[in-house]
Formats: C-alpha cells, sequence, structure tokens
C-alpha cells in the first residue's frame, strides 16, 4: 500500500500542466482529486514517474448557465455539483448524480474532470454525461477540441484523449424532460454494480459497469422511439452487452439487474 | 459487597470515556507513531503462490534501490531460531498435528500470503520498494483450498510429511452415543442441516504492526507491539527465542481494535525481535491494509452439520453436530481451540439432555485462522438458531414458540447442560418476551401477509436469535482438562497514594473497549472518589507485569472482578487503620462515600483521605502493620459467566434484485449487571453490525488456486454507519453468582447473535417462495439465484 516513488510538481495554469505532460511524457499523469489514481498508485497498479497536480487551479471550478447549456469547469468536485442550485436548476440529474458518488469525503475531493478521463465504465458522472449528450472540452499544446460523450470512451479506463491533453470543460444541455438515475450498489460508498441514467423523457438512456465503457443503450432509446412501453424497451437493456463478471455479480445477474433498474427508471422517469 | 442497580454512584451511569478525548484528537500514539531515529526497517516478501517451493530468491534488484540493505531467505535467518517455530498454545489432543511454523518459510511457501524473504532497509518506503523488487522463482505445487476438499480421497497434502490433511478430530460425547441414537430414532421431528461459515478477515481499523528496541549494553529487549496480548506475548518470545525473561519488556501502546486477531504471537513480532537482539538496533515493521488481508489470522472457516431430534410437540431431544473446521496452512496461538469454544454450544439456550459434537479440523494452503470475535460461538449459535427455525417450520409453530418451548427455565439455574457446562443464571424466556414486544412482531407479521397478498416484491422477514454463549475465560482447571497451555487467572493492583488518589494496575489489556472508564467507575464507587482520581495502568509488563490480557469477553468478569477484589483488600486494610484512629473495633465501623464512621456514633468519623496520609507517613499505625495502602489480587474464577439474549432483526427483501435491506434490529441482552450502558451500547452496536456483516457482506473469497480474491476493502464489504440498522436496545439483567459485582461480559455478544436472526430472517421473508437456506453472505446475487432456483430455475 505504499507507491512506487514519484516526482511531483504543482501546475500554476492548464497550458503549464499541458507544457509539463508534453515535457515528461507517458511518464507523466495529471493529479487531480486523487481519489482514483492515488489508489491504484498505492496498488502499485498505476507507476507514474511525475504527476503533475492540477488540484490548485480554482479558476477551472465553476458552473455556469445560459443559453440552454451547463458548462462546467473540470475541476469541480462532485460535492460542488452536488449543492449547486444553479445545477440544480439547469440540470437536476447531474446534481443528484453527484450526491451518490462515493461518500462525502470522496466528493469534496473528486473532480468531474478526474472522473471521465479516469473512464471508468463503473462510474457514476460519465454516464450521466453520456445519457444527457454532453461535450468534453479538451486541451492540448495545438489548442482546444470538443468531443461528444458518445465518442470519448474508448475502452476500460481509456477514452480519445491524448497524453498531453487535459479536460478543461464539461457540457451538458440543460436538460428537459424526464430524468432519472438507478444506482445498485451493496454499501452506500461503492461503485455501482448496475447503474441506469434515463435523461429527456428517454431520449438517452445509459448503463453504468454493462461493459467496457460506460455504454449509451441505443436499444432502449430505439424502442421506446418506435412506441414500445418502458417494461418492452428496458427487456431489451442487456442485448447485445459483455457484462463483466466479478465477485459481486456474473454476467447474467447483471443483466437482469439492468432490465430490472432500466424499467424502474424510465417509471421514475416518467416514460410511458 | 455487591453492586446493585439501584445504588448511588458511577456504576450504572452514562459516564463519557476516559479514553476517548486523546483518541478523538490525534494524541493518543499507536505502533506506528513510535519515532525511533536509526531503527531498521523491515519489509516481508511474501508468497504469491498457494503451495510450491522456493526454487531461489534473487534480491538484487532490490538490493539496487537506494536504502535497501540485505536481502534475507528463510535460509539465511534460519540460526536465528533454528528449528524454533511459532507457538501454537492449544494442543487440543494428544495426536494433534502441529507442523513447524517458521517466521520465515524454508524450502517451501504454503499459503499466499507466507512469508518467503525479508528485506531490510533505512525506511519503510525503502522497504516496501525492496520488497516489491525481490524476484522468487516457485515450482508450484497442488494446493488444497477449500474445506471439504482437504479430506477427500487423493487430496494434495498441504504439508508433505503428513499422512493426510487432518489436523484432528475431538468429541464431546462421553457415553451418552446410544442414548442419542435412540433419541434420533424415537423422534416425531428430525432436522438435519448443513451451514457454511466463510472465512472472514479481521480487518481492524488499524493493522498489526511491532517495534524491537533492544539495550545492547545490558541485554534487555523493549518489544512494542499492536497487540491484545503483552504478557502472554513476552512469554512465548521469551520460550521461542530464549531471551530471559527478565531481560524481556513487551509494550502494547493505544491499539486500534483487534477482535480476536491481535490475540496472536505472530512470525514479524519474532523476527523483529530477533533481528534487533542479533543487530543491536531497533527493528521495526509496519504492515499494510492489503498485506493485512493475508498476513494476518482470519476468522471463521467451517462446514457445520447439524442434527435436531424433536418429539411431536417439537421438545428438543437431542442435538447431534460434525464439524469441519479449516485451521488454514498452519496453526497460530489458539487455531485449533476455536471450534471447542463452540462445542459446548451447540444446545444453544434450550435443555436438551442428549448432545454429540464432534470436530475433524484440517489443514488448507490458506491464511492461518484464530479466534475471531466469538471465536467458535458465532458458529455455534448461527447453527442451533438456523435449526430451531426449521425445527418451527416441521412443528407448525412460530420461532418464538419453539424456542420457547424448549428454553432452560428460569428456575433452573444452576443448570448444568449436557454438554457439561453449569450455567450460572438467566431469564431466557423474559428476555424473549421483551424482544418481542420491543420489535412489534404482531404488526411485522400483519404487513409481511399484507404484502405477501398484495405480491408486492419487497418481502418482509423476521429474524430470531436467542443466544447464551460462555465468557469470563476461564477457570484455569477447567482450561487444564481441555489442554490449554495457561491459565485463565487475571491480576490487579490497588493502591492509594498520599493525596488519595488511586492507581490501578491491571492485567486485563484493553484495545479499544474502555478498561481505564470502567475500572475506575468501579474503585470510585467502592472508596467514595472521584472516578477522575482513579488513574488505570495498563499494557506494559514493566508497569503491569502479570496478565493474562484481553479476549474472549473476559476482562470484567474476571479483570474486573481482580480490581474489584483488589480494592476490597484495600479498604479492609484502611479500616483496620480507621479502627486503630477511631479508637473502635473494626466491626462497628461503617464504610460508604469515601468515610468510615463508628455506627451509632455519627461525630466519630475519619475520611479515607486522612488514612491514605496516616498509611504514608506510617508514623502511627496498628502494631505490625505494613504502610502505604496497597493490594495485590490474582483472581481465578471458579466458573464461565453465560451472557445471553434474544435478538431479532427486520429484514425487507426486493425479490426482483436480492437486495436484503435491514429494516430494523431490536436486541434484549442480558450481560449481568451493568457498569457503564454507554459502553454496553457501544459494544453491541459494533458487535451487531459485525455479526450482520458476517451475514450480508464479508466474505474471504479464495479461487482454486488458492488466491485472496477479496483482498482489499473494495471488494470485501466492511460495512459502515451507512449500511447500519436502526439499532434499538433493552436488557435484563440476572446477576451473575459467579463474581461479586454479579457482572458477565458483552464484548462479543452481537457478534453472536446477529448472524442468524438476519439470515432467519431473509429465509423467512422467502419462504412462501419455496426458499429454506441462503448461504452468507446473503448478497443481492445470492438471494436472487435463491429465489430464482426455489422458483424452479433462473428468470
Ligand atoms: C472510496 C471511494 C469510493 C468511490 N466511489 C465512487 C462511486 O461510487 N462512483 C464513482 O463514480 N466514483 C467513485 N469514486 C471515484 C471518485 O469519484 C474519483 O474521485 C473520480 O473517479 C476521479 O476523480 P479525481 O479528481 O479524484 O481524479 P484523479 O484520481 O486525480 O485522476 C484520475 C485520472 O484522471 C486523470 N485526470 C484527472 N483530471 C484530469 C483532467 N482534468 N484532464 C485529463 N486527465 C485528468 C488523472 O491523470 C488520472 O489518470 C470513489 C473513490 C473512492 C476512493
Amino acid at each position: 500500500m505504499i507507491p512506487a516513488a514519484f516526482d511531483y510538481e504543482v501546475a500554476e495554469s492548464a497550458d503549464h500542466a499541458i507544457s509539463l505532460l508534453g515535457e515528461h511524457g507517458d511518464d507523466a499523469k495529471l493529479l487531480a482529486g486523487g481519489h482514483s489514481l492515488i489508489p491504484m498508485m498505492r496498488y502499485r497498479l498505476a507507476t507514474p514517474s511525475v504527476l503533475v497536480d492540477v488540484g490548485r487551479l480554482d479558476d477551472l471550478r465553476y458552473i455556469r448557465t445560459g443559453n440552454g447549456t451547463v458548462s462546467i469547469g473540470a475541476l469541480t468536485r462532485h460535492s460542488e455539483l452536488e449543492h449547486s442550485a444553479a445545477l440544480a436548476e439547469a440540470c437536476p440529474m447531474l446534481a443528484s448524480v453527484a450526491a451518490l458518488v462515493g461518500d462525502p469525503a470522496v466528493r469534496h475531493r473528486g473532480t468531474l474532470g478526474g472522473t471521465i478521463a479516469h473512464a471508468d465504465p463503473a462510474s457514476d458522472l460519465p454516464a450521466a454525461v453520456l445519457a444527457l449528450g454532453g461535450t468534453i472540452v479538451a486541451r492540448g499544446p495545438g489548442g482546444s477540441r470538443e468531443i461528444a460523450a458518445t465518442d470519448f470512451f474508448t475502452g476500460y479506463f481509456e477514452s480519445v484523449l491524448a497524453d498531453d491533453e487535459m479536460i478543461t470543460e464539461v457540457r451538458v444541455p440543460a436538460s428537459s424532460g424526464g430524468w432519472n438515475y438507478q444506482k445498485f450498489n451493496r454499501r452506500a460508498q461503492d461503485w455501482a454494480i448496475v447503474g441506469v441514467a434515463v435523461a429527456g423523457g428517454g431520449a438517452g438512456v445509459s448503463l453504468v459497469n454493462m461493459g467496457s465503457t460506460p455504454i449509451r443503450a441505443s436499444g432502449v432509446e430505439a424502442a421506446l422511439a418506435g412506441g414500445a412501453s418502458a417494461a418492452e424497451a428496458a427487456g431489451v437493456a442487456a442485448d447485445g452487452l459483455e457484462p463483466p463478471d466479478d465477485l459481486n455479480a456474473d454476467a447474467e445477474y447483471r443483466s437482469h439487474l439492468a432490465r430490472v433498474l432500466t424499467e424502474r427508471a424510465l417509471n421514475a422517469a416518467g416514460v410511458a | 459487597m455487591t453492586i446493585t442497580e439501584d445504588a448511588p454512584g458511577h456504576v450504572g451511569s452514562r459516564r463519557l470515556r476516559k479514553e476517548d478525548p486523546a483518541l478523538l484528537t490525534g494524541e493518543a500514539k499507536f505502533i506506528d507513531d513510535l519515532a525511533l531515529p536509526g531503527a531498521i526497517w523491515v519489509g516481508v516478501v511474501r508468497s504469491s503462490e498457494a503451495h510450491a517451493n522456493i526454487v531461489g530468491i534473487d534480491g538484487s534488484a532490490a538490493l539496487e534501490i537506494d536504502g535497501v540493505n540485505e536481502v534475507l531467505s528463510g535460509e539465511d535467518l534460519a540460526p536465528l531460531w533454528g528449528e524454533g517455530a511459532l507457538p501454537c498454545a492449544w494442543p487440543v489432543t494428544p495426536d494433534m498435528k502441529n507442523p513447524a511454523h517458521l517466521p520465515v518459510a524454508r524450502g517451501t511457501a504454503k499459503y499466499v500470503g507466507d512469508a518467503v524473504a525479508v528485506v531490510l532497509a533505512d525506511s519503510r518506503y525503502a522497504a516496501a520498494d525492496g520488497a516489491a523488487a525481490v524476484v522468487v522463482d516457485y515450482e508450484p505445487l497442488p494446493a488444497v483450498v477449500e474445506i471439504e476438499d482437504a479430506v477427500a480421497d487423493g487430496a494434495p497434502l498441504v504439508h508433505a510429511d503428513l499422512e493426510s490433511n487432518e489436523c484432528y478430530t475431538w468429541g464431546l460425547w462421553g457415553d451418552n452415543a446410544p442414548a442419542i441414537e435412540a433419541a434420533f430414532a424415537e423422534a416425531a421431528h428430525v432436522v438435519s442441516e448443513r451451514y457454511l461459515q466463510q472465512r472472514l478477515i479481521p480487518a481492524p481499523m488499524e493493522p498489526r504492526g511491532c517495534a524491537a528496541v533492544p539495550s545492547p549494553a545490558g541485554g534487555e529487549l523493549t518489544l512494542y507491539s499492536a497487540t491484545q496480548i503483552p504478557h502472554i506475548l513476552k512469554v512465548m518470545t521469551a520460550v521461542v527465542l530464549g531471551i530471559p525473561e527478565n531481560k524481556l519488556r513487551v509494550v502494547a501502546p493505544s491499539v486500534g481494535g483487534g477482535f480476536g486477531c491481535k490475540l496472536n504471537v505472530y512470525a514479524e513480532e519474532i523476527l523483529c525481535s530477533a533481528l534487533a537482539m542479533q543487530r543491536g538496533a531497533p527493528v521495526r515493521w509496519t504492515e499494510g491494509r492489503a498485506e493485512a488481508a493475508v498476513s494476518t489470522i482470519q476468522g471463521r472457516g467451517q462446514v457445520q452439520h447439524i442434527e435436531l431430534a424433536a418429539d411431536a410437540d417439537g421438545k428438543v431431544t437431542a442435538v447431534r453436530v460434525k464439524l469441519l473446521a479449516d485451521m488454514g496452512a498452519y496453526l497460530q496461538l489458539v487455531t485449533p481451540g476455536v471450534p471447542l469454544l463452540g462445542g459446548f454450544l451447540y444446545h444453544g439456550c434450550y435443555d436438551i439432555p442428549n448432545y454429540m459434537f464432534e470436530c475433524t479440523s484440517v489443514f488448507t494452503n490458506r491464511t492461518p485462522t484464530d479466534a475471531y470475535r466469538g471465536a467458535g460461538r458465532p458458529e455455534a449459535t448461527y447453527a442451533v438458531e438456523r435449526a430451531m427455525d426449521s425445527l418451527a417450520v416441521s412443528v407448525g409453530v412460530s420461532p418464538e414458540e419453539i424456542r420457547a418451548r424448549n428454553f432452560i427455565g428460569a428456575d433452573a439455574f444452576p443448570y448444568e447442560s449436557a454438554a457439561g457446562l453449569v450455567f450460572d443464571s438467566g431469564d431466557y424466556q423474559t428476555v424473549l418476551d421483551k424482544a418481542v414486544a420491543l420489535a412489534d412482531i404482531d404488526g411485522r407479521r400483519a404487513e409481511q401477509a399484507q404484502r405477501r397478498a398484495s405480491g408486492s416484491s419487497k418481502r418482509i422477514g423476521v429474524g430470531f436469535s436467542s443466544y447464551v454463549e460462555m465468557c469470563g475465560l476461564a477457570p484455569s482447571r477447567v482450561l487444564a482438562s481441555l489442554d490449554y497451555g495457561a491459565g485463565g487467572w487475571e491480576a490487579a493492583t490497588v493502591r492509594i497514594s498520599p493525596t488519595c488518589k488511586v492507581q490501578v494496575v491491571t492485567g486485563s489489556t484493553p484495545h479499544g473497549q474502555g478498561h481505564e472508564t470502567c475500572w475506575s467507575m468501579i474503585v470510585a464507587d467502592q472508596l467514595g472518589v472521584d472516578p477522575d482520581d482513579v488513574e488505570v495502568l495498563h499494557s506494559d509488563t514493566a508497569v503491569s507485569p502479570t496478565g493474562l490480557d484481553t479476549y474472549g469477553s473476559r476482562s470484567l468478569a474476571v479483570g474486573g472482578t481482580a480490581v474489584y477484589m483488589a480494592t476490597e483488600k484495600v479498604i479492609d486494610k484502611a479500616r483496620a487503620i480507621a479502627a486503630h484512629q477511631l479508637e473502635a473495633s473494626e466491626d462497628d465501623l461503617e464504610f460508604s462515600g469515601g468515610v468510615f464512621r463508628v455506627r451509632g456514633t455519627p461525630e466519630a468519623e475519619v475520611p479515607l483521605a486522612g488514612i491514605a496520609f496516616a498509611a504514608f507517613t506510617a508514623h502511627d499505625l496498628p502494631d505490625g502493620m505494613e504502610p502505604n495502602l496497597e493490594a495485590h489480587v490474582t483472581y481465578d474464577p471458579p466458573n464461565f459467566t453465560f451472557p445471553n439474549g434474544t435478538h431479532i432483526a427486520v429484514v425487507e427483501v426486493d425479490t426482483d434484485t436480492g437486495d436484503v435491506d435491514l429494516i430494523d434490529y431490536v436486541a434484549v441482552d442480558d450481560c449481568g449487571v451493568q457498569i457503564n450502558p454507554l459502553v454496553v451500547e457501544g459494544q453491541v452496536h459494533g458487535g451487531i453490525l459485525q455479526g450482520a456483516a458476517q451475514a450480508l457482506y464479508e466474505d474471504a473469497v479464495y479461487n482454486s488456486d488458492g488466491q485472496l480474491v477479496s483482498a482489499n476493502l473494495g471488494d470485501y464489504l466492511v460495512p459502515s454507519a451507512a449500511e447500519a440498522p436502526r439499532f434499538r436496545l433493552d436488557s435484563h439483567a440476572t446477576p451473575s453468582p459467579t463474581n461479586p459485582m454479579g457482572v458477565k461480559g458483552v464484548g462479543e455478544a452481537g457478534t453472536i447473535a446477529a448472524a442468524p436472526a438476519v439470515i432467519n430472517a431473509v429465509v423467512d421473508a422467502l419462504r412462501d417462495l419455496g426458499v429454506t437456506d441462503v448461504d452468507m453472505p446473503a448478497s443481492p446475487q445470492t438471494v436472487w439465484r435463491a429465489i430464482a432456483d426455489a422458483q424452479g430455475g433462473a428468470s
């Protein structure tokens, strides 16, 4: 439980962080809230030789609303999402999902940019951003680019983000329509065994921990669009997926949970 | 003198704990807080294989790391202990197999986590880097992982030099076998069940750690360790390493919980001590959390077969139990004795005339097991309480009715059980009645029926667990009859200083329980002083040289009684001085509120403070009396104590997902007289959650290769406050006649009671769906499958 030795640099700005990443190559890792990276380092599953600490970049801690969009700085903590009145107004689902991440200590350290970049299929907020049809703003040496959440996640802990890129902002449309998030876990502090996010009255449905990435449940969305009932649409939630098999759930049980939770989420979101 | 509940004073009050300010402000010092400049840090290289020959150990990469100084194999270390092995103090049968257990393995590694080499370094960080860089070449051998596989034909051998994997078979039935056969032959109802006790990881808040500090000039050694048993550890270290006992001191600093896992003599303690003596420098080791999962003992690990025979009314006439118990790869301090601690209690709180218990213990290629909160008694209670519910179904009566028909009656005490124990006191029916009322059983059952009728997917279940346990370990002669290698007494010294402050020295070693608070309250009431004027010293063999430490809910019933008796002795001496000063007969004196008075002559009085000072100056003491007020008592209890209670769990089970929600929990306990109800409740709350954890969350899962899969706290699910049910507690004290305060013990009660209550509730919720059993832990997936199987295949 003692990490391998590493060097530590404090970034003064996003650009400084990006130049430090360029300088140290793929030996370097950004450190935001540290609540995914540090546990991995303690198990020596990650052994970066340099940490670039972006945790003090307070100019990337904000929640701005307007023009039908919510823009959130990458260093915004989960607890800030949870307690923001502006977010509760403009995108209540995101605030409500943030409140279900880990425990209070985790929510006070963990950041939105960190959880998206970490690309853990079992995490809550990436799936919520996916269901909401969000956009991720990444900055690299050559400037910023916008990546649709649907294009962002590529595999288990993998995304399209380049080694020298940093997420600076996450955008989601101000939500309209019924929404719900179902998180099924055994202890309050745990990741979801399976989770289901429903946004926009069923226009966006995503699944947590049902594959190697957060997954857009396009089969469910299509069934709904084609006039299926909530129960019928939920019935296809696990079709074609290869959910993981672990101590909490094997693939068969996970698929069952995905169907049950999708139906519950659709019902709670008011999808008929 | 008996402390009664209505006596004015501190005993019985919810006094806040003395220990807490230092713990809560971070002032308390734990093992890793010790500053030891120049210490050698040990990093332990642990086997990644469950069973393998160690072909080679390559430390070259480790030695290149800054601060790593040496890499030593089991062979290199052999001169430190020769064939001297880690001790097992409980050879339960004369032919028990006890394979030599070296602190660092030589030749063969026998479980994942077995120490195979050590790294000596300048810092803890370098030690960890060094340990990670040592390359061990293994030649894998077939491993025995599951208990029943260990006794299967052709099973690989954990210890190649033994004929089988059997460690011992121990039985308890005397000449009763024909009567038992007859009882089963004549029974109207027979219940026959098989239950699994999964392995559990104790996971105290503070992992282990130790530091051995030599004084080379005089040849002394001080061993600091996060241990529950400094006194036993001292004797054992002296014996294993041949260090003269007078040169050894063992200190337990603040210890962050143990639950039994620190009731041991571990490889690292012996290793650090031996190296410190050899090197003449402090040697220390701090366990990591992930390391603790495999390097510290685990608990439970049994396959239980229990049979009940009953007449047509459900009155049980015989109980027959066969256990297979998992010792792990080696025997630690009391590993083989754990099943026996439950072996006397498989009849539960019921009057069952015929009793048969047999346990076969086996070696497996897994971390050794040993005592874990309740040690044997949770297992026994689980089996009998689950089986009683099955019997209730068979007879067609409620769980509370089957218990009522079988309870040992309140008028039957002292009650001699068929297993040979004499139960001290109890009123099991009153306890159960209180619990039933508190839990609103009728209301819950109505709700259950209504949900069933409406086809709701949220089922309600109510589960009972009535338990009795044996605490206050233990009469030394009884331990002798069980071949345990030590006594069961406890020591105490009480001194009153010149200014009338009180010093209590206890051999009982707290590691979270609150001894300082409770001992102070007892003594304060006896002497008529303020509890804050009482200091309690413990956990350091230089300060408290005599003791047998803390485990098995023994502290209050044995250690507290010793303190009480030593205080009585001090009062006797003070009375003699008071009589001398007042020129009265001792018989005419009464002592209350810290003042001696001559009966009938209220103005003739002398306060304890005056006597304390007189005893100190010794200017005018009765002829021949020694100066000072001080007394020492070593108390060997005449019997165990028998705490008991009824717990009721109420669960809501989501039949769509298998999720179990513990929505209410009622516990009515009889732990005898309570010194401090706040401390009692703390023990009961933690105990219940730890028992519920076995029922619902915790499982040390090994794969078929013998790898511990649930090795971190993300996968090994220790519940937190968020998972805790609403605890609703009550008590019904029947003071124990065994000791003068009437106390019994409460450290394990909750853990013993909770697991069967919770599982009985889960089964009760699902019985109409055809579910009759659910394995622990009743995870959502396990419950969902149990429902699906009962309904005829997965949905
Ligand atoms: C006990 C515990 C329980 C938890 N429970 C949950 C849970 O229930 N649900 C859940 O979703 N999560 C949970 N988490 C994870 C938590 O939400 C993390 O905080 C989050 O996943 C990562 O955010 P972070 O800011 O801590 O990232 P860090 O750990 O600092 O970094 C994670 C990764 O992202 C990279 N990174 C960080 N910021 C950026 C950026 N701006 N641009 C590019 N790369 C970046 C880092 O280099 C690193 O590779 C839990 C964590 C713990 C310790």
